[in-house]
């Protein structure tokens, strides 16, 4: 478990931004963070697979949150290996600090943000289902801030139609990244009205705690509506562009991976079936919901779109 | 050597009950048991279909004794592979699985694969040697496709093709090396 030391839970007071809500954020968000680390939420990561391992937490279809276990110890991240149950091990002391985040391209006041600046930001708990391309899916309590919260710091000028993402490249620290069979460094993309849904968070933590590497420390975006792949790990680059990003997994499977990727079960996919869903800690596989169950707040996104055509 | 083929063949299963009794497969069991029956069937019979020219190129004639239980051993990995995924994995669900057989071609050539699979299982005793004479012969050239198909089956789900690649041009290998070209010498 990667803990942040109070260091770097200080507030810093280079953040001088005119927004009334940001007003005085960094303190309060910085205790609200500290408070959550004592909570009893923290689920120790010795404990076995189970929802009554995770004190009660449920999402809002009362789904069990899933444990921490679980959450650390099954992984899709590509830079270190693609075997699910190496990553964490792979990922052990990948360095995540010091952390710099630069984000640019069309905006007024581009600005190189250090993680501090970030954790600065008031930070609250989603408890959000993942959904998986592979068709397994989970329930993860985050701790993050909107993303929409960043990218109005920076100011977007009108011509910014989408956001770039981008992964940190480190093929020393990251053994997935030597292999060549992938165009790195992994890069994913949003809409700019997607980036501002206040369902897309960038996420921080875990169970009240720092992110660990496995799960994209220091900081991922989370976007509970999209298949996981789109929710890009370990971010130090993020671009606002007027044209449509082509994502790393765009580059490598044109024919298989859409820019939306919007969870939809009546779109297949070539190798899953997005119908149903295996729940991970259950045993039944469950229907899998349009836009993963938020598509009361989402579906309005694409309305008029053929979702069959954008998947 | 040719006894060691039991133990040998049951190493795949034995790991999976071991791993599974002390808690040490991943959050996603299920899929733990699917992709390594799968792979060990896969295995097996690219072994069955690798006793033939080995046994032509070493000259060692127990090489073919160990072509039945080595096919015998990969027909129980893919029955316990299509054991997790349908009623496992899918609950019986015909509706479901039906959905996934129409919709994913990897599906298909699995379920194509099994089914050339399971009459050579069934005919694969000395009786049944015996009572379908010199059809047994053409009928059991059946593995062929079948690795085939379970190939394509494995390239046609993996994200990343590499492994299935590997797979596919030993598979090819062992077939090329059954033309009559090979022979004449």
């Amino acid at each position: 478990m990667v803990k942040i030391p109070s260091s770097e839970l200080t507030p810093e007071p280079v953040y001088l931004s005119r927004r009334a809500f940001l007003g005085g954020a960094g303190a309060l968000s910085a205790a609200a963070l500290l408070a959550a680390c004592g909570t009893e939420r923290f689920v120790s990561g010795t404990t076995t697979a189970g929802p009554g391992a995770t004190a009660g937490l449920t999402d809002e279809l009362g789904d069990p949150a899933n444990s921490l276990d679980q959450i650390t110890n099954y992984n899709n991240y590509y830079e270190f290996t693609t075997d699910k149950e190496g990553v964490a091990r792979l990922a052990k002391g990948f360095t995540t600090s010091p952390w710099e985040v630069s984000v640019g391209g069309l905006v007024a006041q581009p600005r190189t943000f250090g993680f501090e600046d970030l954790l600065a930001l008031e930070q609250e708990e989603r408890i959000y289902r993942l959904r998986c391309v592979e068709a397994w899916s989970m329930v993860i309590p985050w701790l993050g801030f909107p993303l929409s919260r960043l990218l109005a710091l920076v100011e977007p000028r009108p011509e910014a139609k989408f956001v770039r993402f981008e992964t940190v490249y480190r093929p020393e620290e990251m053994p997935g990244q030597r292999d060549r069979h992938y165009p790195w460094p992994y890069v994913e993309g949003l809409r700019l009205d997607e980036a501002m849904h206040d369902l897309a968070i960038v996420a921080t933590g875990i169970y009240g705690h720092a992110l660990t590497p496995q799960n994209g420390a220091p900081l991922r975006l989370v976007v509970p509506w999209k298949y996981g792949f789109k929710s890009i790990k370990a971010i130090v680059k993020i671009d606002l562009v007027e044209t449509m990003p082509v994502s790393l997994w765009m580059a490598l499977a044109p024919m298989e991976y859409g820019f939306y990727a919007n969870v939809n079960p009546d779109v297949t996919h070539p190798r899953w079936s997005q119908a149903s869903e295996r729940r991970i800690g259950t045993r039944a596989r469950r229907p899998t919901l349009p836009f993963n169950g938020y598509a009361e707040q989402v579906a309005p996104l694409y309305a008029g779109m053929d979702l069959r055509q954008h998947y | 050597m040719p006894s060691a083929v039991h133990p040998l063949s049951l190493i795949p299963l034995g790991l999976l009950l071991g791993e599974a009794a002390l808690g040490l497969l991943s959050v996603n069991p299920i899929q733990d048991l699917i992709l390594r029956t799968g792979k060990a069937g896969l295995v097996l019979l690219l072994l069955t279909l690798a006793c033939t020219p080995l046994k032509r190129l070493t000259g060692w004639k127990w090489l073919l004794a160990l072509r039945k239980p080595l096919g015998l051993y990969s027909f129980l990995y893919v029955s316990l592979h299509l054991v997790a995924f349908a009623v496992i994995d899918f609950g019986l669900d015909l509706a479901l699985i039906s959905q996934a057989i129409a919709e994913k071609r990897y599906v298909l050539a699995g379920m194509a694969s099994f089914s050339l699979l399971l009459p050579l299982a069934l005919t694969s005793t000395k009786a049944a040697q015996r009572r379908l004479g010199r059809w047994w012969r053409p009928l059991h050239r059946l593995i062929y496709p079948a690795a085939l198909l379970a190939a394509l089956h494995y390239l046609w789900l993996a994200k990343v093709p590499r492994e299935p690649l590997i797979f596919l041009a030993i598979l090819g290998g062992l077939l090329a090396l059954r033309l009559p070209w090979w022979r004449i010498r």
